[in-house]
Formats: C-alpha cells, structure tokens, sequence
C-alpha cells in the first residue's frame, strides 16, 4: 500500500532547501528500491520533490489548476515508466523532463499556435537594456521571504512563454543547456538565443523593484 | 567588442562558455564600460535572486489527490 510504514530516510519537514543540483545520496537507492515494487520508496520521492516538480508545472502553465494535473500526471508516468528511467541521468532531471512535456502539453493547449520555442528569433534590435540604474544594495534581503516569492512570480508570470521555460528548466531546475534543449526538443542555440533574452527580462523586469529609490 | 557584442554573449559569458579570446575582449570592454558591468552585475544577480526562489507548497487537497491517484495507480501495477 502507498501509504504504508515507510523503513526510508525520509525528508525532514522542509525538504525544499534541497538545491536540485545536489542529489541526496541515497536517490539512486529509493529508485532501485522503487523499481523492485517497494511504494514507500515511490512515495519518498514524490514527498521529497512535489513541491519542486508543482513550481516548475506552475511557472510553465502559469495556471494553478493545469500545474497541478501536470504535476499529478507527472508522477503516475514516472511510476508508470520507472523500468524505463536507465539511470544516466539523474532521477530528478527525468522527472523534470516528464513534469516539463506534461505543462507544455497543457500551456498548448490553452494556446493552440502560440507557443514557438524553436523558431528563430529575428535581429537583436530588442536586445539592448533600456532600463539602466543602480539598485539598492542587497534589495533582495529587504523583502520578506513570502513578498520576494510574490515578486519573482509576478516577475516569470509576466515573461513570454517561450522565455519563462527555458530560463526555468536553465537557471531554476539546473538543466545544462544541452538537457533544456533534449527535454524542449529544440537546439542548443535556440536554448542559447532565449536564455539570454529570458535572463535579460528577468533583470529588467526586477529592475523595477531593485532600482534606488524605487518602493520596496 | 562594442556594447552591443557584450550583451549579446552577457549569458555565455555567466555560463563561462566563451572561447578564451571572445573573453577576454568582453573583459578588457568591461573595464572601461560601466552601464555593461551593471547589466552583467545585475543579470547574474537577477540569476542568483531566482535560483533562491522556494518550491511551492502543496495544498492538502492536491496532495491528498496526488497520493489517492498514486494509490489507484500502484494497486494496479502488477509487482
């Protein structure tokens, strides 16, 4: 039974401090256990990354009720397909790869045509910064932790779809370049092209927030 | 490499994936461009700023519906 007496290590009250470029040493024993049918390790691994796995289904979607059935559906196809999961990449890079397609699916559909992550992007006339001023020094110790996490939500909700997944899977899940452009199935100089413009919107837009004399 | 070269390889050069020339044009234009070490300082800030953002919390509606699916799911799945 799923639920059952669990004999694991299992992830203390806080499990989200876990960068997720840092596996926990025992990932790879939970997945070997998981394999052989034992739930209890299954279910270690979804307490230790659900709310991870709910952020990057969320930032993709940008929708609460799509992110959560992303989520959801994430989990049963990774169970589903676990005798398949090789282990030449981390676990979690696999089941950010099956989380990342599932939100994809579901951003789709809510934009039918819209979303072009492998188009090429015309000229670079957009690229220059137009905002340029100093911000206030650590800005970022100067909100509360629930009032920065309402800014940068804000702050990816307001990027470009085809921007916002790529610096989520680079810069916030860890993804090398070449596992974005695996799991997006686009190049490795498309991953490039939007990085770039992803991470410089991120900066003005947080410019906005962070500038000297601006509200905090 | 004029400001807008910098800016164009401003996430290679974070990522340190530039050939060791390209770097070293952006560094020396670096040196004498203060708006382009600002955009570099506040891009990689904006990175790190990012990076520390917490997980989402899962209401107990969602989590109780994630494990009774994972539950039907389980029951299923010959051992």
């Amino acid at each position: 039974m799923f639920l059952s007496g669990v004999s694991y290590l299992l992830s203390t009250a806080d499990p989200h401090r876990l960068p997720s470029s840092i596996a926990r040493e025992d990932e790879h024993l939970l997945v070997a256990a998981a394999k052989k049918g034992d739930t209890a390790a299954f279910e270690e691994l979804v307490n230790r990354y659900e709310s991870k796995i709910f952020r990057l289904t969320r930032n993709i979607t940008g929708n609460r009720e799509d992110a959560e059935d992303a989520m959801q559906d994430a989990f049963l196809k990774a169970y589903a397909h676990l005798d398949g999961f090789q282990g030449d990449s981390r676990f979690y890079t696999w089941l950010v790869r099956i989380a990342a397609n599932e939100a994809l699916m579901r951003l789709r559909k809510r934009r039918p045509g819209q979303l072009s992550l492998d188009e090429p992007i015309e000229g670079d006339a957009d690229l220059m910064p137009r905002e340029l001023e100093d911000w206030r020094p650590s800005p970022e110790r100067e909100y509360a932790q629930a009032e920065m996490q309402g800014i940068l939500a804000e702050v990816i909700e307001k990027l470009e779809p085809e921007y916002r997944i790529v610096l989520v899977l680079r810069d916030l899940e860890e993804l090398s370049t070449q596992e974005t452009a695996d799991a997006l199935g686009i190049s490795v100089t498309a991953v490039k092209s939007r990085l770039l413009r992803a991470r410089l919107k991120l900066r003005e837009k947080l410019n906005r927030h962070f500038r000297q004399g601006g509200t905090n | 490499m004029n400001c807008k070269g910098v800016i164009r390889e401003v996430s290679n050069y974070i990522d340190g994936e530039l050939d060791l020339t390209i770097r070293q044009e952006l560094e020396r234009h670096l040196e004498h461009c203060e708006d382009c070490a600002l955009i570099l300082d506040q891009t990689r800030k904006s990175i790190e700023i990012l990076c520390d953002s917490e997980p989402i919390p899962l209401s107990a509606d969602v989590q109780s519906r994630l494990r009774a699916a994972l539950r039907d799911k389980l029951s299923k799945k010959p051992a």
